[in-house]
């Protein structure tokens, strides 16, 4: 199976949230919803703050609970990796993978009726591209890679910086990582 | 201190603020769910029992309430579909780990056996319609056979309704990312709860004084087991992690404290124990309705405190920045 994995640097993150516009463009989002986001966190009482910048999406759990609580297989991880899609045409519109997300919204409501998310825009990982918010990110703080490839760079940025993924007492396994 | 918020804009429906993605429409589902579970189950229990004396009722005439009921509840399920036309991929697959799928395949279940149990029992319970179809020939065989295969039929019954009563529960449970949810108790608790709506809308139907006298007394043991559901479920919550201890903060003087403590216990379980207490020992029987009524409230109530209360309860939750009405002045 393909062990895919976003690694965000939130050192080198300024919220610029230029990866929320690609995102829009990209997939031709609809208005008034997102697949991605960003999260300003702040830390500390005053004068002694720190910030970091989160750019925050689907987080592809290995163990998805969206995938596991779909009634219909419309939810599924795409050819054996662990990219969640939907597939509009097995999707009720029951909503069930919303709740069934502990990252709240990592799923929206497309105007059609049936569950819209953030693909890990495999239409371009699959032409050997990088996700559009990462590949026009002008800070290059993000990196998109397989992480079975122990040589990749996100398996290299794994390995030499300290890191964490939101929430992983929820048991979903995230593969969006956080460089700290 | 730790403060996030979001600094992009987001406002995804059923999603921004809070998570709400399930309305009236699935509370009235769950409610309807349990009730036919509860009609299913003592409709057969009674004829399992032989006690077509004690509860003529109950044996003859209350299956028919179950597909009238649960086709109710069904027709809100399928409204609160967004993609309404392909609601057939329900049946194009089994997922195993989805109690969803499970609970699409138990109403499959459900129909034959609820309605070969109506016609073993019409005859009995709706003498009018019997004699009607009587005259037609084909249909009166179908009546016989089902007649003389009552006894089976009522077997099947029973695993149906309780599957069909307990899913309703498990499919809250399964989720996980909801901590009010995620609590085996939900499954018992709505099967309960299910039975207790299902003796009291007999109660409140029946005529035979002997019959509403004995749903009474099976309501009332039935309301002091889901009490104490109740209390094991609060234990579970309040001695549970961080999420669920916030859950259940909401019960405990939260914002759902007057529909939980004031609307459920006390109007729903409480206040009809009482009376069905005073109405067994032959009591207080001029308000003989408002029993079951307050019973139907109350299981009512408790589906729509558990799928509100249960969406809002997360691991997840920031404020956010953006103001979603200035999308608006964008046209």
């Amino acid at each position: 199976m393909s062990h895919y994995a976003m690694v965000i640097d939130t050192r080198l993150c300024i919220g610029c949230c230029d990866c929320v516009v690609a995102c829009k463009t990209e997939n031709k989002v609809p208005e008034g919803l997102n697949r991605d986001w960003v999260v300003e966190a702040t830390r500390g009482t005053y004068p002694d703050l720190t910030t970091e910048f989160r750019s925050e999406r689907c987080n592809h759990c290995s163990h998805a609970t969206c995938v596991y609580n779909c009634p219909t297989g419309a939810s599924h991880y795409w050819n054996g990796s662990n990219i969640v899609l939907v597939d509009p045409n097995k999707c009720t519109g029951c909503k069930a993978c919303i709740a069934a997300c502990p990252y709240d919204a990592r799923l929206i409501m497309h105007p059609g009726g049936y569950i819209d998310k953030c693909t890990f825009c495999h239409h371009r990982v699959e032409k050997g591209l990088d996700p559009a918010c990462v590949s026009t990110c002008p800070t290059r703080c993000m990196y998109f890679g397989l992480l079975d490839d122990p040589s990749s760079t996100v398996s290299e940025l794994l390995r030499t910086r300290e890191h964490k993924v939101l929430h992983p007492e929820t048991g979903n396994e995230p593969n969006v990582y956080y460089l700290t | 201190m730790l403060e996030e918020i979001l600094v992009s804009a987001r406002s995804n429906p059923h999603v921004d603020p809070l998570v709400s993605v399930w309305g009236w429409e699935i509370s009235v589902y769950l409610f309807m769910g349990g009730l036919t579970a509860g009609v299913m189950f003592f409709s057969a229990l009674m004829l399992l029992l032989n006690k077509e004396k004690e509860a003529p009722f109950a044996v003859n005439g209350l299956a028919l309430l179950g597909p009238v009921v649960l086709s109710l509840g069904m027709t809100t399920l399928f409204l609160d579909l967004e993609h309404k036309l392909f609601v057939w991929r329900f049946y194009t697959t089994f997922e195993p780990t989805s109690p969803m799928s499970w609970g699409a395949w138990i109403l499959v279940l459900f129909y034959p056996v609820g309605i070969l149990q109506v016609l073993s029992t019409l005859r009995g319970g709706y003498p009018l319609i019997g004699n009607l179809v009587d005259d037609i020939r084909p249909v009166a065989a179908l009546l016989d056979l089902c007649e003389r295969y009552r006894r089976p039929i009522a077997w099947m019954a029973i695993p149906i309704a309780v599957s069909l009563g307990i899913y309703t529960g498990i499919l809250l449970s399964a989720f996980s990312a909801r901590p009010f949810w995620n609590t085996g108790i939900l499954g018992p608790l709505f099967l309960v709860s299910g039975l207790s709506t299902g003796a009291a809308l007999t109660a409140l139907i029946a005529r035979h004084q002997g019959e509403k006298r004995l749903f009474t007394l099976i309501d009332a043991w039935l309301i002091v087991v889901e009490l104490l559901l109740v209390a094991l479920l609060l234990i579970n919550l309040s001695t549970g992690a961080r999420p669920q201890l916030e859950a259940v903060a909401h019960l405990m003087g939260g914002d759902y404290t007057i529909w939980f403590w004031g609307v459920f216990i006390t109007l729903g379980l409480m206040v009809p124990l009482l009376l069905e207490w005073f109405e067994v020992r032959g009591m207080l029987r001029k308000l003989a309705v408002l029993a079951p009524v307050l019973v139907l409230l109350g299981g009512y109530v408790l589906r729509v405190i558990a799928v509100d209360l249960g969406q809002e309860t997360t691991w997840t939750d920031y404020p956010s920045e953006f103001n979603t009405q200035l999308l608006e002045r964008l046209h």
